[in-house]
């Protein structure tokens, strides 16, 4: 069953009309984990906060559980959770005053469930009396995930949970999202974080409003077209600036402390490259043969 | 209803909490009412009095002589027709004439009674009134004094005369102003920053996705505030009774009454202002330049409406504080009933029901 869908949704704003949302469709089955992936400005609040029935979108039409985003505002606003990309609970209320206030506006208790967010709440609990302005961001995000979750949402909306939240936090994040998965709850959750999509089911990716590849994120890599290598030299800068003169090269880039590079021909010639490097005055190259990422997927669907 | 309560609960922490807002909150009416009280009456010190005297006589000599001696007069002579002495007044440096008719003494020895005619500029009401006490009290002191030594006692009798103001209007007008005005400015204000805070913060978005019903938002956040100016309204009435010596000459039950329709009144306008704007420095400007200055401007309480030009007189028609102003002068120092005031009391019902409904109009359920 389809917990969400979305067909062709187009958003714009202010009066110049500038394009947020460009002819977005997906689908997310009912318990999936599934991830929008994209920069900074793709669009991902705005399909959120359509969903949420906080914006109404200028075209198309989508729904949650059933009910449509415009007409059954009211019965989506009841079921589902949702965590905005910004901190946005009560900075001047502690920890368990601010997760009861929201259990209460659901109509809910914390007692009733309790179980749904034991996991997480067990680790912020030893600070329940400290105020949500004085959390680090880590147990921020923690904190909003309970309320979130508080009523138990057939639908859980996570607008990048984890941006600016350090690694060893975002790592147990998502084991959290796993976790909450197997209790049937759909998740969708967005995050500019490139390495964290091969944590859910399903995920698309975005750019300037547009969906450009909705896959599994194993599939996604599979789809990559072109043997991918990984070259390291004394001297960064330089290689891709040489690479970039290569004959032969497709694409490179930078990537973390390698630079990431494809050929116009399947089979190329490496020796050809290494000489050509060593010419270059570069010394120390390491190349090797590697498996595409999702952010190298999504560098190819730029291209 | 549990829900309503909790988000009740909910913005008492804001409030109790933020240390800055409960400053606004309770420092500003006991700061208002004291330095209106005190620091702001003009004490009467050199004021600079005419004494036309017409008599010139043994007694006026004395008299004259005693009053100069306080330190509060300071006196010029000068022997002016009855058009000169008004137009000496309209030069606005002479705080009053004090007139002796051509006979003083002979009166008073003969008669056993003289009369004394003290003319004040009462366009500054406090002045008027404190110069004609000072004055009448140094005359009083004269007579007694002189009285001490005989069978028949002489008499005095000033004859006041308060000119341009006579009814002193607006006299002990303070605490009602300052009601009015504080009450408008918490109200008014802090309820137009605390639902505009929740859209700054991002929790208004929260609050959308939820099945708490959003007009709820706006009843939930007023309810704090009218319980807290309600009592503000306490204090005040507490300071001018105990503090300031100025009693309720109506019903205090009535003054409650009013009291709250206003404050009801300037709760939805701050809802209304805070539907309309997007961030706490818009709503509190806003708040501020609409509100406070117009309260101040047009509700009677410093400068008379009567006095104004016509087209002012027709806005402060529009400022709900002049209405709240005058219920308050005839409950607080006329002692009037509902029966006086229930016009002023339905155009303050029929502002507050017309905010309501704009409010709720133009209360957006999504964001933008």
């Amino acid at each position: 069953m389809e917990a969400v869908s979305v067909k062709s949704i187009t958003k714009t704003y202010g009066k110049e009309k500038t394009l947020a949302v460009d002819n977005v469709s997906f689908s997310v089955e009912k318990g999936e984990l599934f991830g929008l992936i994209g920069p900074d400005g793709a669009g991902k609040t705005s399909i959120f906060r359509i969903l949420t029935t906080l914006l109404l979108a200028d075209q198309g039409s989508s729904s949650v559980d059933g009910f449509d985003v415009v007409k059954d505002f009211k019965e989506i606003r009841n079921t589902v959770g949702y965590m905005p990309g910004r901190f946005s609970l009560y900075q001047d209320l502690t920890i368990e005053e601010n997760l009861h206030f929201f259990a209460t506006i659901f109509g809910t208790t914390i007692e009733a469930n309790y179980h749904l967010i034991e996991d997480i709440y067990v680790q912020i609990e030893p600070f329940k009396k400290r105020r949500a302005g004085k959390l680090s961001g880590g147990m921020k995000q923690k904190l909003a995930l309970c309320c979130a979750l508080i009523h138990k949402p057939t639908t859980l909306f996570l607008d990048e949970p984890t941006t600016g939240v350090d690694p060893v936090s975002r790592k147990e994040f998502w084991e959290m999202l796993r976790r909450l998965k197997e209790q049937n709850i759909t998740i969708i959750v967005s995050t500019p974080y490139m390495d964290e999509a091969s944590k859910c089911d399903r995920i698309a990716l975005i750019q300037n409003g547009k969906i450009l590849s909705i896959d599994t994120p194993e599939n996604i890599i599979h789809a990559y077209p072109d043997q991918l290598y990984a070259i390291k030299a004394n001297e960064m800068y330089l290689l891709l600036k040489s690479l970039e003169c290569y004959p032969d090269r497709l694409n490179s880039y930078a990537f973390g402390e390698y630079a990431h590079l494809t050929f116009k021909d399947y089979g190329a010639d490496l020796t050809k490259l290494k000489g050509y490097l060593r010419e270059k005055g570069l010394s120390g190259v390491e190349l090797n043969a590697i498996e595409a990422t999702i952010e190298d997927s999504f560098i190819k669907l730029l291209n | 209803m549990k829900q309503f309560i909790a988000f009740v609960r909910k913005e008492f922490y804001h409030v109790l909490r933020d240390r800055r807002t409960l400053l606004i909150l309770f420092g500003m009416p006991i700061v208002q009412i004291l330095l209106f009280g005190f620091a702001l009456t003009n004490e009467v010190k050199d004021s600079k009095i005419l004494v036309v005297d017409y008599a010139k006589d043994h007694a006026s000599g004395q008299l004259i002589a005693k009053i100069g001696a306080s330190r509060y007069f300071k006196i010029q002579k000068a022997s002016l027709t009855r058009q000169e002495i008004l137009s000496t007044f309209q030069q606005g440096e002479i705080k009053a004439v004090v007139v002796f008719p051509g006979n003083f003494n002979e009166n008073l020895l003969h008669a056993n009674k003289a009369q004394i005619q003290v003319i004040t500029d009462a366009t500054d009401i406090n002045t008027a009134n404190m110069v004609t006490n000072y004055l009448s009290s140094i005359i009083l002191d004269y007579q007694n004094q002189m009285n001490e030594n005989l069978a028949i006692p002489y008499q005095i009798i000033p004859e006041t005369r308060m000119l341009y103001n006579p009814q002193l209007k607006g006299a002990h007008g303070f605490v009602p102003g300052v009601m009015a005005l504080v009450l408008m400015l918490v109200s008014v204000m802090m309820t137009a920053i605390s639902i505009v805070r929740e859209k700054e913060m991002g929790t208004m978005e929260i609050l959308l996705v939820s099945p708490f019903k959003p007009v709820l938002v706006i009843f939930a956040k007023a309810i704090p505030y009218l319980i807290l100016s309600l009592i503000n309204v306490v204090a005040i009435l507490l300071l001018s009774v105990f503090v300031l010596d100025l009693p309720v000459k109506g019903s205090v039950l009535l003054l409650f009454a009013e009291s709250t329709l206003f404050i009801i009144t300037c709760l939805t306008l701050g809802i209304f202002i805070s539907i309309k704007t997007d961030s706490q420095q818009v709503a509190m400007l806003i708040s501020l330049m609409g509100m406070l200055l117009p309260t101040m401007m047009f509700s009677g309480f410093l400068f008379p409406i009567e006095n104004m030009p016509v087209p002012l007189q027709v806005i402060s028609n529009l400022i709900p504080s002049k209405w709240f102003y005058i219920i308050v002068k005839s409950i607080m120092i006329k002692g009037l009933g509902i029966a006086a005031l229930w016009k002023e009391t339905l155009i303050l019902l029929g502002m507050t029901a017309f905010l309501l409904v704009i409010s709720l109009k133009s209360f957006k359920i999504r964001l933008q």
